[in-house]
C-alpha cells in the first residue's frame, strides 16, 4: 500500500464545513433544476433545515441543496452532473443513523433517496423481497407477514429506518446473534458509482463470480456507491418465540450468565442486558415490569417450535439460575413477550426523558470482558461527573452506554463526547470495536485512529478510491486523515494486544 | 511488528524480496484446491509453516487461527467443546489449510441454512505486497468500523495479498441430526425444497440425485421430531446418512468421481431443471447445481444466464474462461483494487481473473 502521501487528497472533516463560494448554490441548483422537477431540487433555508444532521443531532451542517430524485434515470443525472462539477454527494435514507454519516457537507449536495419508498417485489416461493432503498424496515416483514415470512435484522428504529440506511450501516438489532446482521441477509444490491455506473452486486443467487464486492459494500456508509435497489433474504417466521427475564443483584454475574447460556450451546433469539439505571428509566415509560431492585437485567428469548421453545426456556432457566439470577419470569403470551422487549425497545427515548441530552456509544468487546468495562464505565461516570445507563446487546458483546447530559450546561458535551471516546478505546484495548452497528460517520473518525493503523487506513482509502476516483461519495467520513489522527494524539492500539497486559488498568 | 513470528518473519521477507524483484508468487496452503481457478505461475510460497490456533474461547463463539493451520486441527479442537465451523467447509479428501479455505471461500451442504465462509469471517490478517501486515474486522460478531475487508478476501483466492490468520464465528453443534430420504424428480425436488424452506423446520441441508431428495434436519430432538411427522419420507440410518453428506461435502460422492467435466451452477433456488445439460446434482435447495455436461461453455453458460446465475467450469474447460465472465464495470472495480493492493502483480496472478 502506498503510504507516504496516500491521503494527500483526501478531504479532511473540518473541510467538510466550508461554506460554497459565492454564486455556487445558484449555478449547481440551476445544473439540477434542468434534470429533475422543480419540487425535486431543495435551496431554501427553511426547506434545508430538516436535513442538517441525522439522529446524532449534536452534529449539524446546512447541506448547499437537497436533491429527491425519483427515479434511477434522475438519481444517476445527478451522480453524474455533480461528478462533472465536482460537487460532493451525500445520500441519506430516513436519517435516523446515530453516527452522523448522512451529516451534509456544506458544499455538497444531500441525496435523498425518500422517493424510493417501493417494495417491488415479495416472491414468497423464493423468499426474497425486492425493494428500494427508501422503504421502512418494519414494512418488509410486514409486507412478507401475509405469507408466513419476516425479514430478520430488526434494529430499534425500525418503524422508522430505511433499508438503504441498513445496508450503508450494516445494522444489527436485537436477533441478530442467531440470524445475522444486515450483511447476512441482503443476497443483492443495485445501484451506482459516482461515475454513473451500475453495480450489481450478487443477486438472487447464493454467490456470484469475482469478488465480494457486496459484503464490501454493506456497511460502506455510503462511501462507495449510492443503491437503489436490495433484495433481501426472508425467512419463515417461527411458530413460537418466549422471553426470559432474570434479574441480578451484580452486572459481573449477569454477563457471567450471558457467557454461560453460549457455553451452554444455547443461541437465543436475543440475549439483551439493562442495568438498573436504564430499567429504572425506561419502567416509568413502557410499564414493562422491571425489577428495579435488580443491578441487571437479562432477557433472553427462545424461538422456535414449540417442543424445541419449551426445551430450550427449561435449560436456559436452569442456567440462568446457576449463574445466580435472584428472580426468573418467563413470558406467557404474545403481549407479555412484547412488554417485556418494550423497556428494551425504548431505552433510547426513556434516556431522552430523564436527560436533556444523552449520547450514545455503540462499542464491541468480548463477551467475558462484560462486567469489567461495566465497572471501568463506573469510574468514568465519576471521573467525567455525567450519568450513563446501559443497554447491551450481551449475546454479541455490543454495548449502547447511553451518557446523560445537558447541551446547554457549559462544557457538557465535550465531557459526554470524551467519555464516549475513553470508552472504545477500552473497547479497542480489550480486542473489541469502537462500533458494532451503528457506524463511524463523524461522530468516530478519532476513535478510528485508536483501531486501524496509518497502513489500514490507507487501504480503506484505496478501496474507496477503487470505487470512487474522484473521492465525492460522503467525502471526509468513516475514515480519518494521517493529519487528523496526528491531531487527536492518541495512539494506534494493536488489536486486543496491550503493551503491558498485566497492569490494571480500571 | 515486534516480535514476529519466525516463520511469518520467513513469509514476510519473501514477499517483500518477491515485490522488489516483481516477481509473481504462487499461494499455497496443502494444495487441496490446486485445481479450483485459472492456473497461475509463480514462484511457490508455501504458507503452512505459519500455523496454530491463536485464540478459541468457546463461550466468545470465535476461533482464531493463522493460515497453516490444518482444518483437522481446527475442527478437532471445536468438537472438543462441542462445536463446529457451520459452513462445512469441503476438504476434497485431503487436509487443507485454514488460510486455503477462507483464499477459496467455498462452502458445504449446510450452506443454504448457516451461511457461507464469508458469512462466518469475522476477521482477517494480510500480508501485503510491501510487506505490511495489516488487521481487519476484529475477534467480536458485530463490527462496522472501516470497510469490510476481512470477507472481501474471503474468496479472493489470495490475488490482493496473503491471508496470514483469521478469526472466524463457529457454532455449537446441533443437538441431533437426521437424515429422511424421497423418491422425486428433479422438478418435484426442486418444488419441495423451496417451500419447505419457506416454513418454520429445522432444515439443515439439501440435496437431489439419482431421483432421491435427501433432506437433513438439524437441532432440538423435539424439533426434529415434529418435523419428521409434518414431511413423512423414510428415516435412514446414521451411518449412511452421515456418508452421503460427506460425500456431498468433500465430493468423494460417485456423481463427482465419475464426472470427467464438471460444471458448477449458482442459480435462483426456483429455477426449474436444466434441460439437456447432462447428469445433475442439487445442493443448497435449489441454488447450487452440479452438471457433468459436455455441452460447449457458450450454451451452457446461456442456459446459466438465461435461468439467473453464473456458471464456473469446476473441472474441464479452457484455461482463462473457467470463471463466469465479469461484468465491465465490476471488472474495472476489481482491476484498481489489485493495482491499489499488489501495483506489481505479485500476488496469485491470473488465479482468479486471466490478466489480473
Amino acid at each position: 500500500m502506498p503510504q507516504a502521501e496516500f491521503d494527500a487528497d483526501e478531504p479532511r472533516w473540518s473541510e467538510c464545513a466550508e461554506a460554497p463560494a459565492a454564486g455556487r448554490r445558484l449555478a449547481v441548483a440551476q445544473a439540477l433544476r434542468a434534470l429533475l422537477p422543480a419540487d425535486c431540487v431543495l435551496s431554501g433555508d427553511n426547506e434545508l433545515r430538516p436535513y442538517e444532521c441525522d439522529g446524532l443531532s449534536v452534529f449539524r451542517q446546512q447541506p448547499m441543496l437537497v436533491a429527491l430524485p425519483r427515479t434511477e434515470t434522475e438519481l444517476r443525472a445527478v451522480l453524474l452532473e455533480c461528478r462533472q462539477l465536482g460537487v460532493p454527494v451525500v445520500a441519506r435514507g430516513a436519517g435516523t443513523g446515530l453516527s452522523g454519516g448522512a451529516m451534509p457537507h456544506a458544499s455538497g449536495v444531500l441525496l435523498s433517496l425518500a422517493r424510493f419508498d417501493r417494495i417491488l417485489e415479495i416472491n414468497a416461493p423464493a423468499r426474497i423481497a425486492r425493494v428500494q432503498p427508501g422503504v421502512r424496515n418494519l414494512a418488509v416483514s410486514e409486507a412478507a407477514a401475509a405469507h408466513g415470512l419476516f425479514y430478520a435484522p430488526d434494529p430499534s428504529s425500525q418503524i422508522a429506518c430505511s433499508i438503504g440506511g441498513n445496508v450503508a450501516e450494516n445494522s444489527g438489532g436485537v436477533h441478530c446473534l442467531k440470524y445475522g446482521l444486515t450483511l447476512h441477509n441482503v443476497l443483492g444490491l443495485r445501484g451506482y458509482t459516482i461515475d454513473g455506473e451500475l453495480m450489481e452486486l450478487g443477486g438472487r443467487t447464493l454467490d456470484a463470480p469475482g469478488l465480494d464486492l457486496l459484503a464490501l459494500c454493506v456497511g460502506s456508509e455510503g462511501l462507495l456507491l449510492v443503491v437503489t435497489e436490495v433484495i433481501l433474504k426472508l425467512l419463515p417466521k417461527p411458530e413460537l418465540a418466549q422471553v426470559v427475564m432474570a434479574s441480578f443483584d451484580d452486572v459481573g454475574k449477569a454477563g457471567e450468565a450471558v457467557a454461560a447460556i453460549i457455553a451452554a450451546g444455547i443461541v437465543p433469539s436475543g440475549l439483551e442486558m439493562m442495568d438498573r439505571k436504564a430499567a429504572a428509566a425506561v419502567e416509568p415509560f413502557v410499564h414493562a415490569g422491571y425489577d428495579l431492585s435488580a443491578a441487571a437485567i437479562l432477557l433472553a428469548e427462545s424461538d422456535g417450535t414449540p417442543d424445541e421453545v419449551r426445551e430450550e426456556v427449561a435449560a436456559m432457566e436452569r442456567v440462568l439460575h446457576a449463574a445466580g439470577a435472584t428472580a426468573i419470569e418467563v413470558s406467557r403470551s404474545e403481549a407479555e413477550r412484547l412488554r417485556f422487549w418494550s423497556g428494551r425497545k425504548n431505552a433510547f427515548p426513556a434516556a431522552g426523558r430523564i436527560s436533556p441530552d444523552y449520547y450514545c456509544m455503540d462499542g464491541t468487546i468480548p463477551r467475558k470482558s462484560l462486567g469489567q468495562v461495566l465497572k471501568a464505565i463506573e469510574q468514568m461516570e465519576h471521573k467525567y461527573d455525567l450519568k450513563c445507563m446501559n443497554v447491551f446487546h450481551a449475546g454479541d458483546g455490543n454495548l449502547h452506554p447511553l451518557i446523560l447530559f445537558d447541551a446547554n450546561c457549559e462544557g457538557a458535551w465535550e465531557r459526554a463526547d470524551r467519555f464516549g471516546a475513553d470508552i472504545l478505546e477500552l473497547c479497542v484495548q480489550l480486542g473489541g470495536t469502537i462500533t458494532g452497528e451503528h457506524g463511524v460517520g463523524v461522530e468516530k473518525l478519532n476513535s478510528m485512529c485508536v483501531q486501524f493503523s496509518p497502513a489500514e487506513r490507507a487501504a480503506f482509502f484505496a478501496v474507496k478510491r477503487a470505487f470512487d476516483p474522484p473521492g465525492l461519495l460522503n467525502p471526509g467520513k468513516a475514515i480519518p486523515t494521517l493529519a487528523r489522527c496526528a491531531e487527536y494524539g492518541r495512539m494506534h492500539v494493536r488489536h486486543g494486544r496491550l503493551a503491558h497486559p498485566d497492569l490494571p488498568r480500571f | 511488528m515486534d516480535r514476529m513470528d519466525s516463520a511469518l518473519q520467513n513469509l514476510r521477507g519473501r514477499v517483500i524480496e518477491a515485490n522488489a524483484a516483481k516477481t509473481p508468487l504462487r499461494l499455497r496452503g496443502a494444495g487441496s484446491k490446486d485445481f479450483y481457478g485459472e492456473r497461475c505461475d509463480g514462484t511457490l510460497l508455501d504458507m503452512r509453516g505459519y500455523r496454530g490456533v491463536v485464540d478459541y474461547e468457546p463461550s466468545e463463539l470465535v476461533i482464531t487461527a493463522r493460515c497453516g493451520t490444518s482444518l483437522s486441527e481446527v475442527e478437532s479442537l471445536l468438537a472438543r467443546h462441542q462445536q463446529f465451523l457451520a459452513f462445512e467447509p469441503p476438504a476434497f479428501a485431503a487436509d487443507p489449510t485454514i488460510g486455503g479455505i477462507i483464499a477459496c471461500g467455498l462452502s458445504g451442504p449446510r450452506r443454504c441454512q448457516a451461511g457461507a465462509a464469508r458469512d462466518f469471517v469475522l476477521g482477517a490478517a494480510l500480508l501485503c505486497a510491501d510487506g505490511q501486515l495489516l488487521h481487519f474486522g476484529g475477534k467480536v460478531i458485530k463490527n462496522v468500523a472501516g470497510f469490510d475487508v476481512a470477507r472481501l478476501l474471503c474468496g479472493s483466492l489470495g490475488i490482493l495479498g496473503a491471508i496470514t490468520e483469521v478469526s472466524l464465528k463457529v457454532l455449537p453443534l446441533p443437538r441431533a441430526e437426521q437424515t429422511l430420504r424421497f423418491e422425486m424428480t428433479a422438478d418435484a425436488a426442486l418444488e419441495s425444497f423451496n417451500r419447505w424452506a419457506g416454513q418454520p423446520l429445522p432444515i439443515s441441508a439439501t440435496g437431489w440425485c439419482n431421483g432421491q431428495a435427501w433432506l437433513r434436519l438439524s437441532g432440538a430432538p423435539s424439533a426434529l421430531r415434529a418435523a419428521r411427522t409434518r414431511l413423512g419420507g423414510e428415516l435412514l440410518d446414521a451411518a449412511p446418512a452421515d456418508e452421503w453428506w460427506r460425500g456431498l461435502r468433500h465430493q468423494t460422492h460417485a456423481f463427482f468421481r465419475e464426472a470427467h467435466t464438471l460444471w458448477r451452477l449458482s442459480l435462483p433456488s426456483t429455477a426449474a431443471p436444466l434441460a439437456g445439460a447432462g447428469p445433475q446434482l442439487i445442493e443448497w435447495g435449489g441454488a447450487l447445481r452440479w452438471c457433468a455436461s459436455d455441452l460447449p461453455a457458450a450454451e451452457l453458460r446461456g442456459l446459466a444466464t438465461a435461468a439467473g446465475g453464473t456458471a464456473l467450469h469446476w473441472r474441464g474447460g479452457e484455461a482463462g474462461q473457467r470463471f463466469h465472465p465479469l461484468a465491465p464495470t465490476l471488472l474495472a472495480i476489481h482491476r484498481r483494487l489489485k493495482a491499489r493492493f499488489d501495483p506489481h502483480r505479485i500476488f496469485n496472478p491470473g488465479r482468479l481473473i486471466a490478466d489480473l
